[in-house]
């Protein structure tokens, strides 16, 4: 036990960043026939694959991948649960059903959209499902002051929001095949914009949530001891819950509804070190970015030149994980 | 007598649909331990969160001379340290950051840990005797090792005023009586202690004690005095009798031997 304990943390950031760079040199040399590093080979069209396509695919995936790490964190800390997920307010649910109404308005799948213009479209469609969800979430629980209101109010709002999807694509069954890769997650649509719009999301939300690590780690011992400690409660939630929603909308608008990894992240790093948050916030988005680019580099890999959906690879493997972790800890 | 630490004018609180202290006056002294005690649900931990500005309520509490709203957030924390019944959580972190959290009120918001700091949260964890598993996680250790965990975290904020909400939980005797050792230290240093306290035999050390019951001012007194011990059996229905043992003030409970 002490020998856990007594792990610290820089190693475990200097560890994860080694990963997160072998993992963006695969990430790049994985093409769609398999492991085809094309940097070898001069030419316009190995370098436009290179650059147009690999690059920000890889990049992005980290990105999005560390932001739901982050949001986890934030999440299991200011819920006070280990089990609190990203998705909690409900705006994974929100994200889709944006995406679901704007393929339904402009008639066009993902899969079919080249453009810029529809890919922004889509990447705005989730985001502002997201914080509509999250929106409603918090009128419903009447702001941010009663986490048990505001559970069950995301509770709420994602099966509503569900619903809704669902009834969309009842309707409208021709979106169903557009529908399913968002539904599953996918990083298939990821390009240079939304690397840029990933990265300054990323920036701000680390940058904030740190400056919060402090009253999180006094809010683990209860609000009211938090409150004892000159925390003002308050504005730190507001703050946070901001956090949470921009760092998920933004992720789940570019990647779709990639589970577990917001979740996972955070247990990864508590497992190896027992931080406080100024350090876990930063770590779990490490861990989350190394997951996700990890699964995405297995998911073009393993049965080239079939492409498994990245979510249905975190979805096992992150269930694999909490599985394994329900064996060695009985709850 | 100095000027009372709290003087609290006509307190009451709601906690949901139910009344929990109806109309509450009370001088709590500064530089004296007192011990609130009553029957369960008599609102004894209601009564030492309003003082505390941790729960709204309704009527007047000065503390320290000034009315309760005037202080800013910061200094008073600083001032009144606050440990709470059965703090849960923080089991991922490790003791000595559990501990330093009470540094807090104290450190600038993105601010290191100053050596002030340090050496407030290595005095407390001695005190405690808790300075030995620092670098373990407050997960892994015991409700009893937890416990002083977490009273060293309340004194490391090195407020005059100490509020306590059965500290006592899981401690075993010699660890009680460490504790017993630490409130008179306090105390003796010119500091004031309020605690909510289940056991009587150990609230009766204190210097005074505030009887409540049904949310009301049943006593209050010093607890050597022979009217606070009569209010004291009678809150408890004559069930408990209060002796005097090897110079200590004993609570004891009232069994009736013919049932045997």
């Amino acid at each position: 036990m002490s020998a856990v304990a007594m792990r610290q943390p820089a190693p475990l950031g200097l560890l994860l960043l080694a990963i997160t760079a072998g993992l963006c040199l695969a990430g790049v040399a994985v093409g769609s026939l398999g492991w085809e590093p094309l940097w070898g080979g001069a030419g316009d069209a190995s370098a436009a694959i290179l650059w147009e396509i690999r690059l920000p695919r890889t990049l992005g995936a980290w990105l999005a991948g560390a932001l739901l790490g982050l949001a986890g964190a934030v999440a299991q800390g200011l819920f006070r649960n280990p089990l609190a997920d990203p998705y909690l307010l409900g705006s994974a649910t929100g994200a889709a059903f944006g995406v679901a109404v704007l393929l339904v308005l402009i008639g066009v799948s993902p899969v079919a959209a080249s453009g810029w213009g529809a890919r922004i479209g889509l990447t705005g469609a989730g985001f502002l499902g997201a914080v509509l969800a999250v929106l409603v979430t918090l009128g419903l629980a009447r702001g941010v002051q009663q986490t048990l209101r505001l559970l069950l109010a995301g509770v709420v709002v994602g099966m509503v929001f569900g619903a809704f999807s669902a009834l969309v694509m009842f309707w409208a069954p021709e979106i169903m095949r557009a529908m399913q890769a968002f539904l599953l997650g996918t990083t298939g649509f990821l390009g240079w914009g939304s690397v840029a719009l990933l990265a300054a999301v990323f920036a701000l939300a680390l940058l904030v949530a740190i400056a919060c690590s402090r009253p999180l780690d006094a809010l683990s011992l209860g609000e009211t001891t938090a409150a004892s400690l000159g925390i003002a409660l308050a504005p730190v939630r507001t703050v946070l819950v901001g956090v949470m929603a921009l760092a998920t909308g933004a992720a789940v608008a570019q990647v779709g509804l990639i589970a577990f990894i917001g979740l996972v992240a955070p247990h990864l790093v508590r497992a190896a070190v027992k931080p406080t948050h100024a350090w876990l916030l930063p770590l779990s988005a490490l861990a989350g970015g190394v997951l996700l680019l990890a699964s995405d580099v297995l998911a073009r890999w393993l049965l080239a030149p079939q492409e498994l959906p990245v979510g249905v690879l975190t979805a096992v493997l992150g269930g694999g994980y909490l599985l394994w972790l329900m064996h060695r800890r009985p709850l | 007598m100095s000027a009372p630490a709290f003087e609290v004018r006509g307190l009451s609180v709601r906690l949901g649909a139910s009344d929990v202290l109806h109309g509450i006056d009370l001088d709590i002294p500064a530089g004296r331990w007192t011990c609130i005690v009553g029957p369960n649900g008599a609102g004894k931990t209601t009564l030492l969160k309003s003082i505390a500005r941790l729960l709204p309520h309704r009527g007047n509490v000065r503390f320290m001379g000034r009315e309760q709203p005037a202080w800013p957030q910061r200094e008073l924390a600083r001032s009144l340290a606050w440990l709470g019944q059965n703090e849960t959580g923080a089991e991922d972190l490790l003791a000595r950051d559990v501990v330093m959290l009470g540094r807090l009120p104290h450190q600038p918001w993105l601010g290191a840990a100053s050596a002030a700091d340090r050496t407030a949260v290595d005095a407390a964890m001695h005190q405690t005797q808790c300075w030995g598993w620092r670098d373990r996680a407050l997960g892994s250790l015991s409700g009893g090792e937890r416990q002083r965990v977490l009273l060293a975290r309340a004194l490391a904020v090195q407020a005059p005023v100490l509020l306590m909400d059965e500290a006592l939980a899981n401690l075993d005797p010699p660890h009680q009586a460490d504790w017993l050792q630490i409130v008179r230290r306090h105390v003796a240093g010119g500091g004031t202690v309020v605690s909510v306290l289940h056991e009587l035999g150990m609230a009766l050390h204190a210097d005074d004690m505030v009887i409540l019951a049904g949310g009301k001012l049943a006593h209050q007194g010093a607890c050597a005095d022979a009217a606070t011990h009569r209010a004291l059996v009678d809150v408890f229905d004559g069930r408990i009798a209060v002796h005097s043992l090897a110079g200590q003030w004993v609570a004891l409970p009232q069994v009736e031997r013919d049932a045997a």
